[in-house]
């Protein structure tokens, strides 16, 4: 057995990174690195910019200044879908799943850009269509069995509970095999059991596929029990940096989470 | 009983390794078992099962599995864990399935017990529970696994795949031409075959020594008794470590030499019932109860004139269908034609979404199970028959006949097999099927087997006019009320859990001048009822407390009431006041067995201060609960529970609110 966790080189680059709406500045100055197969989780309280920082990396968001390299490669002005097809996936902090649609079909989607053959040739469902579908239909099937959702294969995603719709999320994500996964807060509003597995089937995604992972989360003790490095940002700046316990004893992320009487 | 032609060899005393062979050799293109992957259903041949045994085989030899070892096996229904069974008892060896659900600390009795070496496991969990017994276990040196997922990074010795081992065992077998068949050629009959560790509803657990010759012989005088072929088809979806899941799933096959499908998932039983469409189907009471809750659900929220049809056919099921499954009694020309068009429009689409259109026999054991429920089941056309027997007797000794089913006993004795029944009601056996004792335990064997070979059940019953065995309850727990009539938990536990909203109830009344009753819930019921009633709730607990919830349950308490009433020899036992727990009874927290049959004595001892509240004046109690959960962790529940009072009737006036009703 390789072990597919030894963590390599670095794989995303930001660097001072500022974002502006109008006038409000979300993102100042940020700069920090991603190593490949780690998983490094941005923290910080309501406001602070995580999710506009996830929204840069994945190319929704233009920032006015800074850089990003990806695999060595530096990116201008990315669109979101050249971003996907560079091998980045993510989640929702709000669930963005097809309602209507069954988990089996939601998780094709996610492989809707590797599907190479013309529109014509996949509506009559013959000769390297039938060959391509079935070869993704194996892999969403993997995922399935990865993820222990075969018994809600057919069941449309509306009618699922929250903590299973976040999980057939990450599916759809795992389903494009990103190089990169992003997940924006992949345990909020769950309860303790449903955190728990969530953390099982982050690690064992790390694991098992070897991808690099940079989540969001609100949970402490989540993001300390299973992060490699953290991030922790405030009001749009960049305020601590380094694995869980340096962070967890940094005066300025202690004052941001708890307060600080001034 | 050489009549039979599934049967592969004259019938005479063998070994299961020696029947997968003639298997093999008979019907080596035929589907043993079958087992989904990657959403599709994919077969294993029966040469292909000797094959992975015989390398399974080889490889735990290589690792010194030796004649008389144990081998534990622990997980879901997975062939490759069957395979493991007939590997460890190819070389002379003894599997000990045990439950994949059980907590680390629950297994270190069965590890230490007997001196286990070698564990197979289905997965990560399972190395985990292994890793943390391995200290009060040493002897445990071997830890095998199935699924490979989350194991990259365990490298303690002595962990190795069930790919590895198996590489090993054919380069074993390549170096030790003829080893794996000679192996089996030295095994006997009389050796042991399983060693099933029962829970117990008291006590330490104790293992139940079975060897070949009982478990081949019960399963073909029942193969015999049903007809069955190598053609049926089954589903193994219950704990392996379950006696009637290993019969049903292993030795029936074994013997007849049909296919078995694992399921999917636990959670996908269900549609891969409908998927297989087997053919004989197996289930305890709890999980018939499941299904029909589910049902009854499912109709609440259909439509109104679906729901009517329902109601209007199920009515007429009830009359007619047992009559019509029996044949023993007529039904009018009126009745067929409307049942036939109720079996087009709701019995058939019904047992087709059960998955149970093919179920010749659907069988169900492992406790006494409510009349209403049996007769729910057979009237939509499932031909449902009790079983009665335990781990002891390898299962069957009391089968209902087809066509001669009734649903308050467990049908006459099978052939070749004995009871007698002792003065206090006690349920003595002897059948071929018998065990040979506890493992390493010569004093409970002696309590329990008598030197001239009768199984001492423990079980209360009689035999009706007919000659079928009636089981009243546990022996030790039929007990009597202060004016001394018979008070039989069970009896009124069955009758209340037969209310979709009642999942578990625990009945006191021993000792007592009138009985009472503890009830849990069924979560899922009620939550819909009270969805229904725009009724908001947080959860079990709150759920539990709500005064229009025990408003609904106290019907159903009033409604037992009166059909205890009827019965001038029961009408005492109605239950005068009744508690809903805060808390559903648990496995984990020792208040049920795995197989979830209530543990009366450490209810009493646990629940003390709720009992005393039962029997005293007050409206309400305050209780405090440890409770256990999955991760091991424990905490407090801490809740104040009403207690309330429920309408009894003297025995004169049920018969006038019965002939007012009709």
């Amino acid at each position: 057995m390789s072990d597919a966790r030894a963590i390599g080189e670095v794989i995303l680059a930001v660097e001072s990174i500022s974002l502006a709406f109008g006038g409000v500045q979300a993102l100042s100055n940020i700069s920090f690195d991603v190593r490949e197969h780690e998983i490094r989780a941005i923290i910080g309280p309501n406001g602070a910019g995580k999710s506009s920082m996830l929204n840069v990396i994945n190319g929704v968001y233009h920032p006015q200044q800074g850089t990003i390299h990806f695999k060595g490669e530096k990116r201008h002005r990315m669109e979101p879908h050249k971003v996907a097809s560079q091998g980045v996936a993510r989640t929702f902090q709000n669930i963005a799943l097809f309602k209507g649609m069954s988990v089996l079909d939601n998780l094709m989607t996610g492989r809707n850009l590797m599907m190479k053959t013309g529109i014509l040739s996949q509506a009559l469902y013959w000769g390297a269509t039938q060959r391509e579908e079935l070869k993704h239909r194996e892999r969403v099937e993997e995922i399935i069995d990865f993820l222990e959702i075969q018994s809600i294969r057919k069941t449309p995603v509306g009618r699922l509970p929250y903590g299973l719709q976040k999980r057939v999320e990450l599916g759809r994500a795992l389903a494009a095999e990103p190089t990169l996964l992003l997940l924006d807060e992949p345990m909020a509003g769950m309860n303790v059991e449903e955190k728990q597995d969530m953390c099982r089937f982050v690690l064992d995604v790390n694991e098992e596929f070897g991808t690099t992972i940079v989540l969001i989360e609100h949970d402490m003790g989540v993001v300390m029990d299973i992060s490699d490095r953290v991030v922790v940002l405030d009001y749009g700046k960049k305020i601590g940096d380094g694995v869980p316990d340096e962070v967890r004893s940094n005066q300025a992320v202690i004052d941001a989470y708890l307060g600080v009487q001034h | 009983m050489a009549g039979n032609p599934a049967l592969v060899d004259g019938g005479g005393p063998t070994t299961f390794p020696r029947l997968l062979l003639q298997h093999a050799a008979v019907r080596g293109d035929r589907p043993a078992m079958r087992e989904k992957d990657l959403g599709i259903w994919q077969s294993h041949s029966w040469a292909k099962v000797r094959d992975e045994v015989a390398a399974l085989a080889g490889g735990l030899a290589a690792m010194g599995f030796k004649r008389g070892d144990n081998l534990a096996i622990i997980g879901e229904n997975r062939p490759r864990l069957y395979w493991a069974l007939t590997a460890a008892q190819a070389l002379g060896g003894v599997p000990v399935p045990m439950y994949q659900d059980a907590v680390a600390q629950e297994m270190v009795f069965a590890f230490q017990n007997a001196d286990i070496a070698f564990a197979i496991v289905e997965d990560q969990e399972q190395v985990d529970k292994m890793l943390e017994i391995q200290l009060q276990c040493p002897a445990l040196k071997h830890i095998v696994f199935d699924d490979s997922r989350g194991m990259r990074r365990y490298h303690q010795p002595g962990i190795l795949s069930f790919e590895k081992l198996q590489e090993l065992g054919r380069e074993f077998n390549k170096n030790n031409p003829g080893f794996f068949e000679a192996e089996i050629e030295k095994g006997k009959p009389s050796d042991m075959a399983a060693l099933f560790f029962t829970s117990g509803t008291t006590g330490l657990p104790k293992g139940v020594v079975l060897t070949h010759q009982a478990m081949i012989a019960t399963g073909r005088t029942y193969s015999d008794f049903e007809g069955m072929g190598a053609d049926e088809e089954l589903l193994a979806y219950l704990p392996m470590a379950w006696i009637g899941q290993n019969l049903f799933s292993y030795t029936q096959s074994m013997v007849a030499g049909f296919c078995v499908s694992c399921p999917e998932s636990a959670e996908t039983v269900m549609t891969d019932m409908r998927e297989i469409g087997p053919t004989y189907y197996f289930a305890p009471p709890r999980v018939l109860e499941g299904l029909l809750t589910t049902v009854m659900i499912r109709m609440e929220d259909a439509g109104w004139l679906k729901r009517r049809a329902f109601h209007y056919f199920m009515a007429l099921a009830r009359r007619v269908g047992a009559k019509m499954l029996d044949g023993r009694e007529p039904v009018g020309l009126f009745d067929r034609l409307q049942y036939a068009l109720g079996d087009l429009l709701i019995f058939g689409p019904l047992r087709n979404s059960l998955g149970m259109s093919r179920v010749k026999v659907a069988y169900t054991a492992g406790e006494a199970i409510g009349p209403d429920l049996f007769v729910f089941y057979s009237s939509i056309g499932i031909n449902l028959n009790q079983l009665y027997g335990q781990t002891e007797t390898t299962v069957y000794v009391c089968v209902q006949p087809n066509g001669v089913v009734k649903p308050d006993t467990v049908g006459p004795p099978l052939p070749g097999v004995e009871i007698k029944l002792k003065d206090d009601g006690e349920i003595l056996v002897k059948t071929p099927g018998l065990f040979e004792g506890y493992y390493r335990n010569e004093e409970a064997t002696r309590e329990s087997k008598d030197a001239d070979g009768w199984f001492h059940t423990g079980d209360a019953g009689f035999f009706d006019a007919e000659g079928h065995l009636k089981i009243i309850d546990r022996a030790k727990d039929v007990g009597r009320l202060t004016d001394g009539t018979m008070f039989a938990p069970k009896y009124l536990e069955n009758k209340l859990k037969f209310f979709p909203h009642i999942k578990e109830a625990v009945a006191f009344g021993d000792g007592r001048e009138h009985a009472t009753a503890m009830i849990n819930i069924d979560v899922d019921a009620v939550g819909d009822w009270a969805e229904r009633h725009n009724l908001g709730y947080s959860g079990y607990t709150d759920l539990a407390g709500k005064r229009e919830v025990y408003e609904l349950i106290r019907d159903c308490i009033a409604r037992v009431n009166l059909d205890l009433a009827q019965d001038p020899k029961l009408a005492n036992s109605q239950i005068h006041r009744f508690v809903i727990l805060h808390k559903e009874l648990d496995a984990d927290d020792g208040e049920l067995t795995r197989t979830r049959k209530v543990r009366r004595r450490i209810i009493a001892d646990k629940y003390a201060a709720i009992i005393e509240a039962l029997y005293g004046a007050g409206k309400s109690v305050q209780m405090e609960a440890q409770v256990k959960f999955e991760d091991g962790r424990s905490g407090t529940i801490r809740a104040d529970l009403a207690i309330a009072e429920a309408p009894v009737h003297a025995p004169a006036e049920a018969a006038r609110m019965i002939r007012k009703a009709a």
